[in-house]
């Protein structure tokens, strides 16, 4: 019997080449916004620093979606609720070590 | 077996494959936790310049730059690589693979650059701790690249030996996995290091 690899893993998402396409050109964009930005100074600095950052979830999330397939079909299912969870530890750690070391700073005068 | 159960056994049909794809995107799971501990340490220490050069002083955007654009078309290089090994195209494969390596290579080439001048100027890990996490962070990045690039070269030899079947796939479908998620930490690193060090 004849398998491609194809057949083998249809239960597995993978991408069409215009998803790549589309998510490489999205990337580029955001990518070129983000450091614009940055080395021209095109707002005010808190501006910029939101700006910068609205990109960069933007660019995470197009990359997740159009390179990593991560959307709610059955199968990515699965990767979806173990990444949401892995998500939900990296911002306690992340949140609380700067909350935490931020008022041992004030609190110790360190 | 009922005929509850035959419709359940044939619309669940699990593979090892699968669950092997699986069990590395946990493990990816938990290298996103090992990221997140060095950015926390270097979002902590990222002003204990202890009187030395910070970000502004030492980085230089248009580098970095290019840097992210050439990790960036490498993921794209390994999603066309994927794309063609599941439509059996092994030259086209093979071209992409080459592809994805060059600029792999290239992107650590210029880090290693980026860290010598760093060094050579004084302002080693061991200058601060601004320094020290700062090295810490993008160097596990840049391992991780590294050994990636590694895997890769074994993988194309095992793809040129066997080439593509269910076992050969699972392996080029895990290293995508692992490429993709590397650019997608590097997004976060050129922001959050970079860029906005250097507002």
């Amino acid at each position: 019997m004849n398998t491609s690899p194809s057949d083998i893993d249809e239960s597995s998402a993978h991408g069409s080449l215009k998803s790549y396409i589309v998510g490489f050109i999205l990337s580029i964009v955001l990518t070129l916004l983000a450091f614009g930005a940055v080395m021209q100074q095109w707002f005010s600095p808190l501006l910029i620093v939101t700006f910068v950052t609205v990109m960069a979830v933007f660019q995470l999330l197009i990359q997740l979606i159009f390179f990593l397939h991560l959307n709610s079909d059955s199968k990515p299912y699965w990767n979806l609720s173990a990444f949401l969870f892995a998500m939900l530890i990296v911002v306690v750690i992340v949140v609380a070590s700067i909350w935490i070391m931020y008022n041992l700073n004030v609190n110790m005068q360190m | 077996m009922t005929t509850a159960n035959m419709r359940y056994v044939s619309h669940h049909h699990h593979n090892q494959n699968d669950t092997n794809v699986y069990g590395f995107w946990i493990y990816i799971m938990s290298d996103c936790i090992l990221f997140a501990c060095l950015f926390a340490t270097f979002a902590v220490l990222h002003n204990n310049t202890y009187g030395g050069p910070g970000a502004k002083e030492l980085f230089s955007l248009p580098f970095v730059f290019v840097e992210t654009m050439i990790l960036l078309t490498s993921s794209f290089t390994c999603g066309l690589m994927m794309l063609a090994l599941y439509n059996n195209k092994r030259k086209l494969a093979f071209i992409a693979l080459t592809l994805t390596f060059l600029l792999g290579v290239s992107f650590v080439f210029m880090e290693l650059k980026e860290f010598h001048t760093l060094f050579a100027e004084g302002n080693s890990w061991q200058r601060s701790a601004f320094l020290s996490s700062f090295f810490t962070l993008v160097g596990t990045h840049g391992l991780h690249v590294s050994l990636g690039l590694l895997w890769l070269i074994i993988l194309a030899i095992q793809l040129g030996i066997h080439g593509i079947n269910p076992t050969t796939m699972v392996k080029m479908r895990t290293f995508s996995l692992f490429w993709h998620f590397l650019d997608i930490v590097w997004i976060l690193l050129f922001t959050i290091v970079y860029l906005l060090e250097t507002i």
